[in-house]
């Protein structure tokens, strides 16, 4: 009766996969890999959690995701060379346009759910990505739109550069940090807890008196946001914006990180599918072009034995000790994990 | 004036003509019931009632206000609260949070992305009290998946109860349960009673003619008898039903 109803800012696991990643570019060098890939690994890692948000917390199965993704990088391009050469400014119109972009989305799909959630997704995903290879004069078309700056963190007392990789990095990760530090406030919000209920049971939402349509998109709109703030910060990481990664199969490669990863019964889930993602492309792709077939097949597997993905098995293996001493252990909500 | 009445109600499935001319007025405080047999227009008329369908025709009055088609959240804010015949419980939730994310102290807050859910101690207990009164208290903190089906039909009723509703509409509250289980749940009806309007669709005719006020009885869509308990004892569809065999 005395247990607590309200979860902690801070868990060892925030802690511990901060602390992770602030040493990475410690030892990254040194197991063979290099700085790039930690800047790659963080970038998805904010876009994985901001997609998790639609597809573990609100049960929306987006498909079409790299839209958002892409309409940031272009985004960001577009302001820099048109707005102001202000990293914030630049991130900001990324985040507001992606915000938009889902907000359009929204108005037409928040009153479906399930599969024609997601066929909507995919065919909103195309318009977009197809509207940035035909908008040549926007957004370079096929050629992408290049040329785009690192440009200077401007704390208005001091200013440093990000132009380098190590730098960069570190300010992803302070980027991952706030944004990881928000989320996980939200899900546990009372906003957080009515979309996890419209997850569970939409009808009984309804008649308890939520207007879940708006809850539905007011989630895709922050997702939306969030992900193209992530495209934001790739654009500026590849220093070019390229419409591939609004294609269906590039949404899809996000959606493969977030369940690998466990964001289904996770929080930190979409983290470590995103790591996972990137380090067999890199590892497994050294020795063979066909890096994807494994993972591919990684996902098959994993979708059939343990679609709880990565988090899920470490979970498991948190329990296991625990269960043999206190055979009766009471069934805790997955999610406070 | 009653508290919430339905004039003239009708509906269509396609060609099939599912309410026809139903009126039903339910008054303050008391309990009614809904009767009939299967496929009936019951469970039917309940969606209109609350919501889920709008009629082709007819008026749905609360408090003598128009709320006919407004859409369920608006008539759950409005202080109209059912359960439901088939279990819609928020089953990855705690029993607790079932209740919990069902107060209007809750809702209030829906769009607050930051603060904690459940951290205000005056929304605990007041979950609390509603987990108690249906005895569930003790089993606040289980996954609602994990209640045996006796207490998931008390939950389905207590996050009704949740929305802390004027007018409490109860879909088939025994479906399913044994005779233990439709005495504990006729004795947790009978509390409710007279806080609350409540009205009840039964197949159980002794369950209701034990607890109702009033009672009508749906058939073919059509509202074809109405009354107080000892009334409809005498009507001539009871009789020719099972119910006959109760007297």
């Amino acid at each position: 009766m005395t247990q607590p109803r309200t979860t902690a800012t801070f868990t060892t696991a925030m802690l511990v996969c901060w602390l992770i990643f602030a040493s990475v570019p410690l030892w990254i060098e040194r197991v063979g890999l290099y700085q790039y890939l930690g800047v790659e690994i963080l970038i998805f890692a904010i876009y994985a959690l901001a997609y998790n948000l639609v597809l573990g917390h609100a049960g929306l199965p987006s498909f079409g995701h790299g839209a958002f993704f892409g309409v940031g990088a272009y985004a960001f391009g577009l302001a820099q060379f048109n707005l102001a050469g202000n990293l914030w400014v630049c991130l900001i119109a990324a985040t507001a346009a992606a915000a938009l972009s889902g907000a359009v989305v929204a108005a037409f799909i928040s009153h479906r759910r399930g599969i024609y959630y997601s066929l909507m997704t995919i065919a909103f995903g195309q318009v977009f990505w197809f509207t940035a290879i035909k908008a040549h004069g926007i957004t370079g078309g096929e050629d992408g739109l290049l040329k785009i700056q690192r440009l200077p963190v401007d704390l208005g007392v001091t200013s440093f550069s990000i132009a380098d990789n190590v730098a960069l990095y570190y300010f992803a990760f302070a980027v991952f940090v706030v944004i990881s530090l928000m989320l996980w406030r939200l899900v546990h919000s009372p906003f957080g807890r009515v979309v996890k209920a419209i997850k569970q049971n939409e009808t009984r939402a309804r008649f308890v008196g939520y207007d879940v349509w708006r809850y539905k998109a007011a989630v895709l709109v922050l997702s939306a946001a969030l992900s193209g703030l992530a495209g934001g910060l790739f654009a500026m990481a590849q220093a070019s914006a390229f419409p591939d990664v609004m294609s269906l199969h590039y949404s899809g490669y996000v959606v493969m990180m977030t369940l690998v990863g466990g964001g289904l019964v996770s929080f930190w889930g979409p983290v470590m599918g995103a790591a996972a993602f990137f380090l067999t492309r890199d590892i497994v792709g050294a020795f063979t072009t066909a890096w994807m077939l494994w993972f591919g097949l990684f996902f098959v597997t994993l979708v059939l034995f343990k679609p709880e993905g990565i988090a899920g098995m470490i979970q498991d293996l948190a329990q296991r000790p625990k269960l043999r001493s206190r055979p009766a252990a009471p069934v805790t909500p997955a999610e406070a994990r | 004036m009653a508290l919430f009445e339905a004039k003239d109600l009708h509906l269509r499935f396609g060609s099939r003509v599912v309410l026809e001319n139903v009126s039903l007025a339910f008054e303050a405080g008391q309990l009614s019931g809904i009767m009939g047999p299967n496929g009936a227009g019951k469970t039917t008329c309940f969606n209109v009632l609350t919501g889920r369908y709008k009629p082709h025709r007819g008026q749905v009055l609360l408090e003598g206000q128009d709320i006919t088609g407004r859409s369920p959240q608006e008539i759950a804010r409005l202080g109209v609260a059912r359960s439901f015949q088939i279990m819609n419980l928020f089953d990855e939730f705690t029993v607790f949070e079932n209740i919990a994310i069902a107060l209007p102290a809750t809702r209030a807050r829906g769009g607050n992305m930051v603060a904690q859910a459940y951290a205000d101690r005056t929304l605990q207990d007041e979950a609390l009290e509603i987990l108690d009164k249906v005895g569930l208290a003790a089993r606040a903190d289980d996954m609602a998946k994990a209640l045996p089906y006796g207490a998931r039909r008390a939950l389905e009723i207590a996050v009704a109860l949740a929305c802390r509703p004027k007018l409490l509409f109860l879909d088939e509250p025994t479906a399913g349960l044994g005779s233990d289980g439709r005495a504990r749940l006729a004795e947790l009806i009978r509390t409710l009673k007279g806080d609350l309007t409540i009205v009840i669709i039964e197949h159980d005719m002794e369950f209701l003619f034990s607890l109702a006020d009033r009672i009508s009885i749906i058939h073919w869509g059509q509202v074809i008898a109405g009354g107080t308990p000892a009334e409809l004892k005498a009507n001539p569809w009871v009789q020719s039903s099972n119910l006959g065999r109760l007297n």
